[in-house]
This record gives structure tokens, C-alpha cells and sequence, in this order.
């Protein structure tokens, strides 16, 4: 159902190779909402990662997810992009496009990037190398094996770098660069590929108050044109960008609201300082 | 000239091109010259002994880039190349041993060895492959598509690392059991030798292994730059993103798996043909050729001249069979343990290899 209902029923064309087109923009966000959770549950061996979490997110918007250890934060993000399978419920990114029928290639190739905890790049690749591979374009074999830049993908990876801070290092190899700015590479890489919604997990781990403000400011800008979804334990930094915070905890949502909301919510308190 | 011109120049700089031309003009003026036009007594005369070692090491090269492009470059580590080399030469041998004729012990049209099993005619498998061009479709055709179905099957089950390396070095040595049964049709332990002719010419003439030397040189001098053409181009970059980090490729929308087997298919028929250029030369194919140890001993030359660099690989063949010629005869009996010694000293202090001494530091272009 959900091929003849994108706006280009070829891009996902019967379970074609992953990769296999370049996707037009099909994402159907008429209800304002590019991402639909509903009843997900996930277990492993009996332990319930995801017990009937819900969860929506607006197009264009930014949201922080806080959550204790072991409250399915990652997990949730597994079912997203399709490396984790969900026991039950159901994924949809936009109105239209069922993300449990899709493989991982599949789903970043419709528009959902994901950062992990630990960055990783492509570390014998230059700066601009790795934004070059991650750039939106046909990702078959034999399209990379005749592949050339253009002047326009040039400017496209150059506005990146610029984005990114990394302009003044594009040709130094990536494993040279320090920790904070393989984070931000690995942002500018997810954005070559013109996501609508970028999950950031743990994006300001490990960063200095300098690099972690620049982040924050770089996730602000981001917002409007992507979802953005921010994984975060840094209390600070979530205060400094979020409009709107939801909370897990054991699988589940436990509070969503503002900041201010959801800091004063009891069952909140108590998960995070009670016991 | 545009496209054309931009191609070369990114496949080498100036003095690649330089050097690779030299390489040419040594390979197809020089030694002809040197081995059939020179006395024997001359200074600068060739022997045929050179000749057929050297034909031997660059079949023995074309199998290091083949490896070089799935190890080196795609971290896919198989020690079961040697099976594609022996399937392309035995392909060959097929076509060689039709070429014998009559002139066989037993006078028969049948080879020797299926005289001797008591059979009356040509299992249906040897059909046609008394036509060159045949046998040449499946010098090529052979260990591609068993490259290919296998990797197709491996790859999609994302078997990685060491198990893909123990399951390649299994899959050699099936076949290799396989080729050793008389019944299997491929002359049994023996294999197939005292071929007489190729295409009409007799095959032990100066004329005719020259010029085998020389269509070997020009095979690993267009490997070398279809090999660079591919790593240097943004396929190549994906090959070498998915040996750094494969999940991240995956997350960029690439299919590692149709990547993986794309070079893995390329780099078996690589070493089918390889293996078709050395059975003439070497006179002889048999199922030795798969055994395990042969397979290792390739991923040996690549790590001693440097994984990752093409030359390198064509260094580390070269320089590897090189000792073992001087070695197995000065000392036969110590030619497995400097073998090991090697791959342990290379492992330990040259993991760049040989070509990593060459050049210290691997600066990066932009």
C-alpha cells in the first residue's frame, strides 16, 4: 500500500535494490507530522527494550528525548531506521510510508539520517571525500563507477563544510580530525544526503563548552528545513535548544511538554531523583 | 582529447605514465629482443629459464591486484583465491589438452588419462572446448560465476572477517577433492600436462613462449590500470569506505552487498585469466593448485608488498616468488619457514608492506 500512495510510486518501485533511484521528495507531511510511532514494543530475551511507546514528531521541528539509562532511547532509534524490528506496532515516516517494510539502505535513502554515539567517518577518506559519499545521488555500482562532480555538487559540499566549520581542514584526512569535529562531519554527512529528519544520538558527548555551544547552534539552524531529534544526557545542552522534550522511561513516554514542564513533573522527578 | 585527457591524468601523474611505459618497453621490446635476437653467449641475453620464470611471477602479479582490490581495498580477506586461478587454467588446460590430437600415448582422440578410465567419449562438460575462443569464454565465465553465486550468498547473509576467510579457504579445498577424483573428469592428481600446441603453434618454441611472456605483460600492465581506474574512482572510494566502516556506508544508501560482490566477481575473473596465462606457460595444472596453502600464500605476496596499493601488490608478488625461486633451491627444506618468518616480521613491523617503505607518509589529495 504504501508504493502507490507516495506521490512517485517509482522511487520505491516493488522492493527495488536499495539505493537503486534517487528518490523524489515523496514524504507526505499534510497532517504536519513527518514521524509516527505508535504502540511499538521491542523485546530481547524477555527484557522489554520498547513497551507501546507512542511518539510523533512534527515536520520541521526540534525535539529533544531525555531518558535514563535502559529507557529505550536508542532502541527507539534502532526502530527507525530499520535495524531493530518492533515485535509489534507500527512506524511511519509522513502519512504514507510504513518504515517496518523498509531495509536500512532503504529508509536513509527516504530521508531519515541517523548519528550514532560514537562518530564514525570514514577515516582513511578526506573531509570532503566523506561528504562527497554521502551526498544525495544514484548510489549504484555502476553510477559510482562513472561518478564525476559537478559544479553544483561541488557548491553543495562546499556550503556543508561551511556549515559544519570544517571548510578550512576539507582535505585532511577524517582520522586526523579531533573528536568534536568528527561529530560535526558526521552531521554535514547526514546532511549531503538532504534528510527530513536527522536523529542525533549523544551529539555533544565527550565535547568542550565550546565545541557543545557551536553544536546547539548548529541544531538550531537545522530546525525548520529538518525534523531534528535529538538523543541527549546533557541537561544543559537540552535546555539551550529544546522547544519541546519528551521523557522515556522503562520503554514508554512518561512526560512530554517544555523544559520547564516536564522538569516539574512529578513522575519525572521521581525517575530521575527519587529511589 | 577532453575526457579522454582527464582520465589519464587521473589514473596516473606524469611520471606513472613515464614509468609504465618503460615497463612496456622493457617487457615487449627489450626481452624479445634480448631472448630470441641475442646469442647465447652475449652479455645481455635473456635465457629461457628468465623468460619462464618471470612470464610465471606476472601471472603470479595479476593474482596479487585481483587480491589486492578485495583485500587491500574492500577489507574482504579470501584465502581462496588460488580456486579461481586453478579454474581458469584448468579451463585453459581443457582447450590445451583437445590440442594434443592424436599425439597422446595412446594414439587416441581421447587425453591419456580418460583412455586410461576406459571411457569412450568427451563428458558432455567438454563440449566445444576445442575452440579457443570458447575456452576462453570460460576461463572468464567459470570462476565468475562461482564467484558470483557465492558471493552473492555470503555476502547477503553479511558473512564478514574471519569466518568469510575460513569459509573461501573450505570452498577451495572442497574443490580441490573434488579435481582429485579421477570420476570428476579432470585427469585426477595428475591434472593435465604435455600439452603440445596453442592455436596451431607448438607450445615448447622460444617463439611461442615469447610470445605468451609478452600477451602475460600486456595482461598485467591493463589489469594494473583497470584496477587504479577502479580505485580511483568514487567506486573505489565506496569499496574502501565500506573495509573502514561498513554500517556507515549502509547509512549513506549505499548497498554494501552489490559493492562486495561487484569486485569480488571482478577480481576471481582477474585471476581466472591469470591462471589461463600460467598453465601454458607452466605446462602443467593439477589439483595442487587449490590447495589451502596456495591460497594463503597469495594474501602473503599483498601483505609483504602493501596492502591497499596496487603496485605494492605487484612488488610483493614479484619479490616473494623471486626468494622462493632462489630459496626452495638453494634450501627446499627452509622455504616454508621463511615463508611464515616473513608473514610474521611483515605482520609485525611493515603492515604497510614493502611499498610503505617507499613512501613514509601516505599524504592524502585532496
Amino acid at each position: 500500500m504504501n508504493a502507490a500512495a507516495i506521490n512517485d510510486p517509482d522511487s520505491f518501485g516493488g522492493g527495488a535494490a536499495a539505493g537503486a533511484r534517487v528518490l523524489a521528495p515523496g514524504i507526505d507531511v499534510s497532517h504536519k507530522t513527518i514521524l509516527y510511532l505508535e504502540d511499538i514494543s521491542v523485546s530481547f530475551d524477555g527484557f522489554k527494550a520498547l513497551n507501546k511507546l507512542s511518539l510523533d514528531i512534527d515536520n520541521g521541528e526540534l525535539r529533544c528525548i531525555i531518558g535514563p539509562n535502559g529507557a529505550g532511547k536508542t532502541t527507539m532509534m534502532d526502530v527507525i531506521t530499520g535495524k531493530t524490528r518492533p515485535d509489534s506496532g507500527s512506524v511511519f515516516f509522513g502519512q504514507t510510508i510504513d518504515l517496518a517494510k523498509l531495509t536500512e539502505a532503504e529508509i536513509a535513502h527516504a530521508g531519515i539520517g541517523r548519528k550514532f554515539q560514537k562518530p564514525t567517518v570514514f577515516e582513511q577518506h578526506s573531509v570532503f571525500e566523506n561528504l562527497e559519499l554521502a551526498m544525495k545521488t544514484d548510489k549504484r555500482v555502476r553510477a559510482s563507477l562513472t561518478a564525476r562532480l559537478d559544479s553544483a555538487q561541488h557548491d553543495r559540499i562546499a556550503d556543508t563544510l561551511r556549515l559544519i566549520h570544517l571548510a578550512g581542514v576539507a582535505g585532511r584526512d577524517a582520522g586526523l580530525l579531533s573528536h568534536g569535529q568528527k561529530q560535526w562531519l558526521e552531521i554535514g554527512m547526514l546532511l549531503m544526503q538532504e534528510p527530513r529528519v536527522l536523529l542525533l544520538d549523544e551529539p555533544v558527548a565527550g565535547m568542550t563548552d565550546e565545541e557543545t555551544e557551536r553544536t546547539g547552534e548548529l541544531c538550531r539552524t537545522l530546525a525548520g528545513k529538518h525534523s531534528v531529534v535529538v538523543v541527549e544526557h546533557d541537561m544543559d545542552f537540552v535546555a539551550g535548544i529544546a522547544n519541546k522534550v519528551t521523557v522515556l522511561h522503562e520503554g514508554s513516554v512518561l512526560a512530554e511538554g517544555s523544559m520547564g514542564e516536564v522538569q516539574n513533573d512529578a513522575r519525572v522527578i521521581e525517575v530521575y531523583l527519587g529511589r | 582529447m577532453g575526457p579522454l585527457g582527464a582520465t589519464i591524468s587521473r589514473l596516473y601523474g606524469r611520471r606513472g605514465w613515464i614509468a609504465l611505459a618503460a615497463c612496456a618497453l622493457i617487457l615487449f621490446v627489450a626481452f624479445p629482443l634480448a631472448n630470441l635476437a641475442l646469442p647465447q653467449g652475449s652479455l645481455f641475453h635473456v635465457s629461457d629459464y628468465s623468460v619462464a620464470l618471470i612470464g610465471k611471477i606476472m601471472c603470479y602479479a595479476i593474482v596479487a591486484l585481483a587480491m589486492d582490490l578485495v583485500w587491500g581495498y574492500t577489507g574482504i580477506l579470501s584465502l581462496g583465491h588460488g580456486l579461481f586461478f586453478a579454474l581458469g587454467g584448468y579451463a585453459m588446460g581443457m582447450y590445451l589438452m583437445r590440442m594434443i590430437g592424436r599425439e597422446g600415448q595412446y594414439q587416441s582422440e581421447l587425453p591419456d588419462f580418460m583412455v586410461f578410465l576406459n571411457w569412450k567419449e568427451y563428458p558432455w562438460y567438454w563440449s566445444f572446448t576445442d575452440h579457443f575462443w570458447y575456452a576462453a569464454l570460460l576461463v572468464v565465465l567459470v570462476p565468475g560465476l562461482l564467484a558470483f553465486v557465492f558471493g552473492f550468498f555470503a555476502f547477503r547473509s553479511r558473512i564478514k572477517g574471519v569466518y568469510f576467510s575460513i569459509i573461501t579457504q573450505a570452498l577451495t579445498f572442497a574443490f580441490m577433492l573434488l579435481f582429485f577424483r579421477n570420476d570428476t573428469g579432470f585427469g585426477g592428481n595428475n591434472g593435465f600436462t604435455d600439452f603440445k600446441r596453442i592455436l596451431g603453434f607448438h607450445i615448447a618454441t622460444a617463439e611461442t613462449r615469447m610470445a605468451l611472456f609478452v600477451a602475460t605483460g600486456a595482461v598485467l600492465l591493463l589489469t594494473l590500470l583497470a584496477a587504479r581506474a577502479i580505485v580511483a574512482s568514487k567506486l573505489g572510494r565506496v569499496l574502501t569506505a565500506i573495509r573502514d566502516a561498513e554500517s556507515r556506508v549502509m547509512f549513506c544508501g549505499y548497498n554494501p552487498v552489490h559493492y562486495k560482490l561487484f569486485i569480488w566477481t571482478v577480481s576471481a575473473v582477474i585471476c581466472g585469466i591469470a591462471g589461463a596465462l600460467y598453465v601454458p606457460q607452466v605446462g602443467i595444472i593439477n589439483p595442487s593448485e587449490m590447495s589451502p596453502a596456495n591460497s594463503i600464500e597469495i594474501a602473503i605476496w599483498v601483505a609483504v608488498g602493501g596492502r591497499g596499493s596496487l603496485v605494492g601488490a605487484i612488488l610483493g608478488a614479484g619479490l616473494v616468488n623471486g626468494a622462493k625461486s632462489l630459496l626452495t633451491v638453494a634450501f627446499p627444506e627452509y622455504w616454508l619457514f621463511f615463508l611464515g618468518l616473513l608473514f610474521i616480521l611483515v605482520t609485525l613491523f611493515l603492515p604497510q608492506g614493502v611499498i610503505g617503505l617507499l613512501k613514509p607518509s601516505r599524504a592524502k589529495r585532496t
